[in-house]
């Protein structure tokens, strides 16, 4: 399935937000994750099952003004 | 004794009127030192897209964390309302605060607020929990939306962001501050100079944030310093009183009694 992923098209094999935020090597980190500009909450994850051509979000704490 | 001159604002007693942004700085070690040069309680953040297996997100937040300081995360660079309310979500579960710098920008070369966009965005997080902090213009009647909208403490900018003006508006700012003298304004964005934000803070306004004139200053430890005296000093000489200017000159020592003067004309 091809999907894009902060801003790259990827072709991933992860069903659930989750698994792909694994799959990345995320699994360790603090992140906040979006799926189509929508938030998901970090307990969601499992439940948020990924579709052709989604856009996800993946963030981390970074310095700002 | 005096009293304390604490700020208010939502659930935070603050007692330092000096916010400081975190970006731009030539390494954490100086980012470290010119926090606690500033005496700054609360410190803005952010949150980026980050590759898998690159840790320098958590390398910056363990350093913020062991600073013991509030953080104020941003929406910085979010074009509509949809962006930054996700934003302020992922915010909130990240940095486990519901206070928000709420950004919506609408114009790329001055970088100015999209004041429908954040008026909408600004609701949505209201209505959500959030504790809003709207980065605006002085425009008095977006200022009352806003209110209306929730939030309770309105950051109007002085210039636009990273451009080192001072005070571009000064009119605008001191109609802002008299109508809303209830409200806690801290004026965003635009200050170059502590001389600045002595200023700002001479007008009544309740803090300042800034970022790059710390971070891009030679040395920014001593110049977060230089800041957090000129705040200093604004505030105080707001709640002192200044004079009213005058065109003519006023003599300072008294004229009665002068040795010389017997009260002919020369």
């Amino acid at each position: 399935m091809r999907i894009r992923v902060n801003g790259q098209t990827l072709e991933i094999e992860a069903p659930t937000l989750e698994r792909l935020i694994e799959e990345l090597g995320f699994s360790e980190q603090t992140v906040a994750t979006a799926v189509n500009q929508e938030f998901v909450r970090s307990k969601d994850r499992g439940e948020t099952l990924l579709v052709e051509d989604d856009t996800i979000e993946i963030v981390t704490p970074r310095q700002g003004g | 004794m005096s009293m304390p001159d604490d700020l208010v604002v939502y659930d935070a007693r603050l007692s330092s009127r000096f916010l400081l942004g975190t970006a731009r700085y030539p390494s954490p070690a100086i980012l470290a030192e010119a926090i606690r040069a500033a005496g700054a309680e609360i410190v803005t953040v952010s949150l980026r897209r980050e590759a898998g297996g690159s840790r320098a997100g958590e390398s910056f937040w363990r350093l913020i964390r062991e600073l013991g300081v509030r953080v104020l995360p941003n929406t910085a660079g979010c074009r509509t309302a949809k962006e930054a309310v996700a934003t302020a979500q992922m915010a909130r579960e990240l940095f486990g605060t519901s206070w928000i710098k709420l950004e919506v920008i609408g114009e790329e070369d001055t970088l100015q607020p999209d004041v429908f966009g954040l008026v909408e965005a600004a609701r949505i997080l209201s209505d959500d929990g959030f504790c809003v902090f709207p980065y605006t213009t002085e425009d008095l009647v977006v200022a009352e939306k806003l209110l209306d909208a929730g939030c309770r403490v309105l950051m109007p900018w002085a210039a636009p962001i990273g451009s080192g003006r001072g005070i571009n508006n000064l009119f605008g700012l001191r109609a802002l501050r008299a109508h809303f003298p209830n409200t806690p304004l801290i004026v965003d964005a635009g200050l170059g100079a502590p001389s600045q934000a002595a200023a700002v803070m001479e007008l009544g306004f309740d803090a300042a944030l800034l970022n790059t004139a710390v971070a891009r200053a030679g040395d920014p430890v001593a110049m977060a310093r230089a800041f957090s005296l000129a705040i200093e000093a604004g505030r105080a000489a707001y709640l002192s009183g200044l004079m009213e200017p005058r065109d003519m000159a006023a003599p300072s020592t008294p004229v009665l009694g002068r040795a010389f003067d017997d009260g002919l004309e020369a």
